[in-house]
């Protein structure tokens, strides 16, 4: 394998998790609410997940507990922000300190366990084609699995009517709630879909990218997938570009420690902090003329009868 | 039949008292079922938590000088989420002034400095902090950019920043290797309060700061502009206030008292400047910011309450065997209970019965 391959598969490994916690995000913020929470689920996700596959030794199990996980907790924030129109930038946060503590809590059992990462996948004949055969049929299943899901989540929101009436919700509530469409039903679908999302996501760093549970090892992943949400412009195509984008980011500066340039790690592993801070700036920057966020994204709505 | 929400013709004044004693009743329930999960007895783990720490003199002490960095950030906070500008880097902003301040205690290490040192350290603490806050507020008032996610990632930037000077030029060479500086002189180090204690001068301190905070917010025309451009940005627009200056000013205030309570945390109770000097203090003041109402006396109660959680924890730890983590799930869900609470403050549930034909199609 050479070594620009192996860069592009890391490449692939790193981005991932971003994409699908941010896909979730993104069609949660499109229904109008603004879930901060991605981190505290994603970490919470982790831990279910590599709980999950280390306790029945399968890495589906893995998954659909982390995606459990996630939506539970998605759940509890709709039910705060939703049932009980409490500021969701508030609770957001909450829902992230609590899922630190949560994840440690049920992780601790399982911190120095080892699993068996998720197998490649292997097509004979199309695995072996030299070049792209190993990137584009022999990964992990989750990488094409991230993959899909943008494209449905494309489809659903641009070719459907119930994508068209999601995005109603996120735009302007009272006229979607005026047309008679249940605005808050919408939008608890839409945070569970994005709890899920993170909750997968979570769990993918345990089950494929390394097979350990460390505590906080999702280092801010779900803040930047937040980041890569307002990158995208609310789009899931250009999420795919950003995702990726820092993917590399992540993989460049760990080769770039690796080759030993003299500059301090610690720089080096500033750099996707710092690439999301800078990126936000001329992204916004670059919106002078308006913003293309929903309109109602992260306003409180309280039915009238 | 089911529940709505329904807003009230005004604030209930009644609840908006009482609801930081509900939020931390149910808070204490919900630890007792989850004590009870893990095993232990409810009744003797709440107690570890919450009655011991009161009961000596060295764990009071103690509780107080973990108060005095809450309670200086959330005031601080409080300033910004009443402006309704959203600063979560407060724990970044403390690592900032901690490391600006122990610049001069490093360099001025072994050397004949005069008593400036500490104040100087102090004020260097304060300043870098302030400049660290207004990285994201200049990015919001700008060029727009989410103050939320900016101020976030800026914590894992310091966070690194300062493991880097510990590790490599601020490395203490006698020092076995740990990545710590040198001890700090007796110049460059907060004074104790009580010979052979705990308490230390920050307390004081913490004290002048709530104070300030709320004759600021009572008494002055931009603590009233402050919470005008949170609670009605119209109004504020048509009073003519310039809300973008207004979120320059909380965020460097904010900055600047989270990066001088990190200078005091290091130059008083840690001694040297090491990795991990912060036991989430930045994240934990956004629970007492919300806990004390905004409100710089309630935030004074609540940062008693929250340095009480922290102290407990590490007791529940060692005398029971209860993970550290319990403590920062128990801040998370009381956070969860005080937002919820405060929501009865605007509205009342009530039950409703709507007619046959609609029930069906009915969330």
């Amino acid at each position: 394998m050479g070594l620009l391959e192996a860069i592009i598969l890391a490449v692939l490994a790193a981005s991932t998790p971003l994409l699908i916690a941010a896909t979730g995000e993104l069609v949660t913020e499109r229904a109008g609410v603004l879930n901060l929470g991605v981190e505290g689920m994603m970490i919470v996700g982790a831990a279910c997940g590599f709980g999950g596959a280390w306790l029945t030794g399968s890495t589906i199990i893995g998954a659909l507990c982390g995606m459990a996980a996630g939506t539970l907790l998605s759940l509890v924030f709709a039910m705060m922000t939703l049932g009980l129109a409490v500021n969701q930038v508030a609770t957001g946060l909450a829902l992230t300190i609590l899922g630190i503590g949560l994840s440690g809590l049920i992780g601790a059992g399982f911190v120095g366990e080892k699993i068996t990462t998720a197998p490649h996948l292997y097509i004979p004949g199309l695995t072996d084609i030299p070049l792209v055969g190993r990137i584009l049929f022999g990964e992990d299943a989750f990488i094409y699995l991230s993959l899909a899901l943008v494209i449905s989540v494309w489809l659903f929101l641009y070719r459907t009517r119930a994508g068209l009436v999601l995005r109603a919700c996120g735009d302007n509530h009272v006229s979607a709630h005026a047309l008679g469409y249940p605005v808050l039903r919408i939008r608890m679908f839409a945070v569970m879909f994005g709890g899920a999302c993170a909750g997968l996501a979570g769990a993918y760093l345990p089950l494929a990218y390394t097979p350990f549970f460390i505590p906080g090892m999702t280092a801010g992943r779900g803040w930047i997938a937040l980041a890569l949400v307002v990158f995208s412009s609310w789009r899931p195509g250009r999420l795919v570009v950003g995702a990726y984008l820092f993917g590399a980011v992540t993989i460049l500066q760990l080769h770039a420690q690796g080759a030993g340039l003299g500059i301090p790690s610690q720089f080096m592993s500033a750099l996707p902090y710092l690439a999301t801070v800078i990126v936000l700036v001329l992204i916004s920057r670059a919106r002078t003329g308006g913003s293309t966020a929903p309109a109602a994204l992260g306003t409180v709505f309280v039915p009238d009868r | 039949m089911q529940l709505v929400l329904e807003k009230r013709a005004e604030r209930s004044n009644m609840i908006a008292l009482i609801s930081p004693l509900i939020a931390i009743g149910l808070t204490i329930v919900t630890m007792s079922i989850l004590f009870a999960i893990l095993g232990k007895n409810p009744i003797s783990a709440l107690g570890v938590y919450f009655i011991d720490p009161l009961t000596d003199s060295y764990s009071l002490q103690e509780l107080v000088v973990k108060a005095t960095p809450l309670v200086m950030i959330a005031i601080g906070l409080s300033l910004c989420y009443l402006a309704n500008v959203w600063n979560i880097g407060a724990e970044g902003q403390f690592l900032v002034g901690a490391v600006a301040g122990s610049w001069l205690a490093v360099k001025t290490h072994g050397t004949d400095a005069g008593h400036w040192v500490l104040p100087a350290m102090l004020l260097l603490g304060a300043v870098a902090g302030a400049l660290y806050a207004l990285i994201p507020a200049i990015c919001k008032v700008r060029f727009g950019a989410s103050e939320i996610l900016t101020s976030l990632m800026l914590v894992y930037v310091a966070d690194l920043f300062l493991d880097y000077l510990v590790r490599g030029p601020w490395r203490d060479p006698a020092g076995f290797n740990f990545p710590t500086t040198a001890e700090f002189d007796p110049v460059a180090t907060v004074p104790l309060l009580i010979e052979g204690g705990r308490l230390h001068l920050g307390a004081i301190i913490a004290l002048l700061v709530v104070a300030a905070a709320t004759v600021l917010l009572g008494r002055t025309i931009k603590g009233f502009e402050i919470r005008v451009v949170g609670a009605a940005p119209r109004a504020a627009r048509f009073g003519g206030f310039n809300s973008n200056q207004l979120i320059l000013l909380t965020f460097a205030i904010s900055g600047a008292l989270a990066g001088l309570a990190g200078i005091i945390e290091v130059a008083g109770p840690v001694g040297h400047l090491q990795p991990g000097i912060s036991p989430g203090y930045g994240f934990t003041a956004i629970i007492v910011a919300f806990l004390g109402r905004l409100n710089p006396i309630g935030i004074l109660i609540a940062g008693l309450f929250l340095a009480l959680t922290f102290i407990g924890g590490e007791q529940a730890q060692i005398a029971m065997k209860i993970p550290l983590d319990v403590t920062k799930v128990f801040q998370g869900i009381l956070l969860f209970y005080v937002l919820a609470c405060d929501s009865l403050i605007l509205y009342r549930f009530r039950l409703i019965f709507p007619s046959r034909k609609v029930s069906s199609g009915a969330a």
